[in-house]
């Protein structure tokens, strides 16, 4: 794969004026996603209300373009969506970024497959999926969430502040 | 046997290597990566193995291996003979008194493990403390760690500089009498400072305080004399310096040695062993249960020859102008600074782009074939005296050329580019 094709405009976009960035003051769920390989640390904030919905979403951290995006993509991606479906869409992106997902076969992902070279830059994976790993573990209000993917060295998952 | 056209051999008569003869000795530098010719410039990761080399370890595998120090038959006894000999190739390289002084390791990280069980958990007690300093790798970092939970010890860290340069007199600062240990880098991996090594050991040795230095950086580019430094412990591994993985050495100082426990417990590291007592070996094997990396330590061996042949000094000039170059191109370069401008410095460039992350910086350069090492380098605590979470490292070998480094820079350009 060349690379200019994962730098999509798109991306960059995403990664020079993130969305949903920042922290949200009244969460109701929240996790910290770390990659040891490269000390990137990402917040996720979010307020499910009563009937599972996602209100509100917000990240801020230090990553690289790719995780910054995919986090931004992510955020625009699930607000106003169900737990469930949130569920499914992190599901999807795991696939995809892993090589997994057929894209070509349904699925709910619409502009986020602009990440399906990843899969070609296998050190690369990691980047896009950590805001992924973490919205899952924030939504589960997992204590110490690995995020044992097919890939590695794997990002690393909590929800301490 | 015959051997392969050895380039370094005519060098003696020569003043200046041709360095361009000496890259063809590298045949993984003919790669191209995506159409690209590959530039390496991770060389403080790993370096490349060149054929002088590799034919080596194809000749030990192909007619002179079997277990070492063992059997009486041919095979056993060639096997030993080139086993013992590359052991005393490394006693020459570093200058150590006794080929016995010489331990094979797996690598610097678990040499340093072996003086941490070896010596530390012997002699370090409640209270005690240790120094290492702000430019360790991990490697000689959370062993000390262990120890120090283990045993109720401290840890005492020695600050930098704004430069990368250790700050000396801090150092001298943390000396009294609990100071038990220094465990201190000789080059530092991240930012390739060299450090004064030589005045530290002195200082410390005025408390009769033991110093290993994780000469991991250094071997390859420096002149190592283990006596003329006077340290306790030496380590480094074989392929940082041409050499295979998986094997590197810890020179130790015998009566050091000889007072330590043994690190791992098994075959050849004993003298009779019964239900009721083990009578251990003397040293070197006392540190060396089990089979041996046998193969690697032979090739380590046949690295050293390459690199002496060549001639460490003439390597560390050359390295030097490379490094000049690069510092001089990269400083002229808006929006790209340099972190680590030591006085004294190995061919080692780690480097920030404003506003982009070293993680795509190294994707959009591996595009042009650039290899470049991106993220912390495995020193967290530099990453944090800097205040950035990685870095971009490239770093230099004797077979990197001028053209390589204009690659770096218009590579640098073409990141740039993309994130305008």
């Amino acid at each position: 794969m060349h690379t200019n094709s994962l730098y999509q405009e798109v991306i960059l976009d995403h990664n020079r004026k993130p969305r949903n960035y920042g922290k949200l003051e009244h969460a109701s769920h929240h996790a910290t996603g770390h990659n040891p390989l490269c000390g990137d640390r990402l917040d996720i904030s979010l307020q499910v209300d009563e009937r599972d919905q996602i209100n509100a979403i917000a990240f801020q951290g230090e990553s690289c373009a790719i995780c910054k995006a995919s986090a931004s993509m992510m955020t625009s991606a699930v607000k106003g969506k169900s737990r469930l479906d949130a569920e499914t869409l992190i599901n999807e992106f795991r696939d995809l970024a892993t090589g997994k997902l057929d894209i070509n076969s349904p699925n709910h992902l619409g502009r986020l497959t602009v990440f399906s070279g990843i899969r070609d830059l296998p050190t690369r994976v990691k980047c896009a999926v950590l805001p992924w790993h973490t919205l899952h573990a924030a939504l589960n209000s997992l204590e110490n969430a690995s995020t044992e993917a097919d890939h590695d060295p794997v990002p690393v998952v909590s929800n301490n502040t | 046997m015959k051997n392969s056209t050895n380039h370094s051999i005519k060098l003696d008569a020569m003043n200046e290597p041709d360095w361009k003869i000496i890259r063809d000795d590298f045949p993984i530098l003919r790669l191209t990566v995506d159409g690209k010719p590959l530039v390496y410039l991770d060389n403080a990761a790993s370096s490349q193995m060149p054929q002088q080399v590799i034919d080596r370890l194809v000749r030990y595998q192909t007619s002179e291996h079997a277990n070492v120090n063992r059997a009486v038959h041919y095979l056993s006894e060639v096997a030993t003979l080139e086993f013992h000999r590359a052991r005393c190739k490394l006693q020459q390289f570093v200058n150590a008194a006794e080929d016995r002084e010489i331990i094979f390791t797996s690598g610097t990280t678990d040499a340093i493990n072996l003086v941490m069980h070896g010596y530390g958990r012997k002699f370090i007690k409640e209270g005690d403390e240790i120094i290492l300093t702000t430019l360790e790798h991990h490697s000689n970092i959370v062993p000390w760690q262990m120890l120090a939970n283990e045993k109720g010890a401290k840890i005492r860290v020695v600050p930098i500089n704004d430069k990368g340069e250790l700050e000396i007199d801090e150092y001298e600062k943390l000396f009294n009498e609990r100071t038990k240990f220094v465990g201190l880098i000789h080059v530092s991996n991240a930012l390739g400072t060299i450090n004064p090594i030589k005045r530290m050991i002195d200082y410390a040795h005025q408390y009769s305080v033991p110093v290993l230095i994780d000469g991991a950086q250094a071997a390859p580019h420096l002149i190592i004399d283990v006596q003329a430094l006077d340290c306790d412990f030496y380590v480094f591994s074989a392929h940082k310096l041409c050499g295979p993985t998986g094997v590197g050495m810890l020179y130790g100082k015998a009566t050091l040695l000889e007072a330590m426990q043994p690190f791992k417990g098994g075959g050849d590291m004993i003298m009779s062993v019964t239900f009721e007592k083990t009578i251990y070996n003397t040293i070197p094997h006392k540190f060396e249960a089990g089979t041996p990396p046998i193969a690697a330590a032979i090739g380590f061996g046949a690295a050293i020859d390459y690199l002496t042949a060549i001639g460490i000094e003439r390597i560390a000039a050359y390295e030097a102008e490379l490094l000049d170059y690069a510092t001089e191109l990269l400083n002229d370069m808006p929006g790209v600074r340099i972190i680590g401008t030591a006085a004294n410095k190995t061919a080692v460039i780690s480097f920030a782009i404003d506003g982009i992350h070293p993680h795509d910086i190294g994707t959009i350069l591996n595009q042009d074939g650039i290899a470049v090492r991106t993220g912390h380098h495995c020193a967290q605590p530099v990453m944090q005296r800097f205040n950035v979470p990685a870095t971009s490292r490239a770093s230099f070998a004797f077979y990197n050329k001028k053209s390589e480094i204009d690659a770096l820079v218009a590579g640098i350009k073409t990141v740039q580019k993309v994130f305008l």
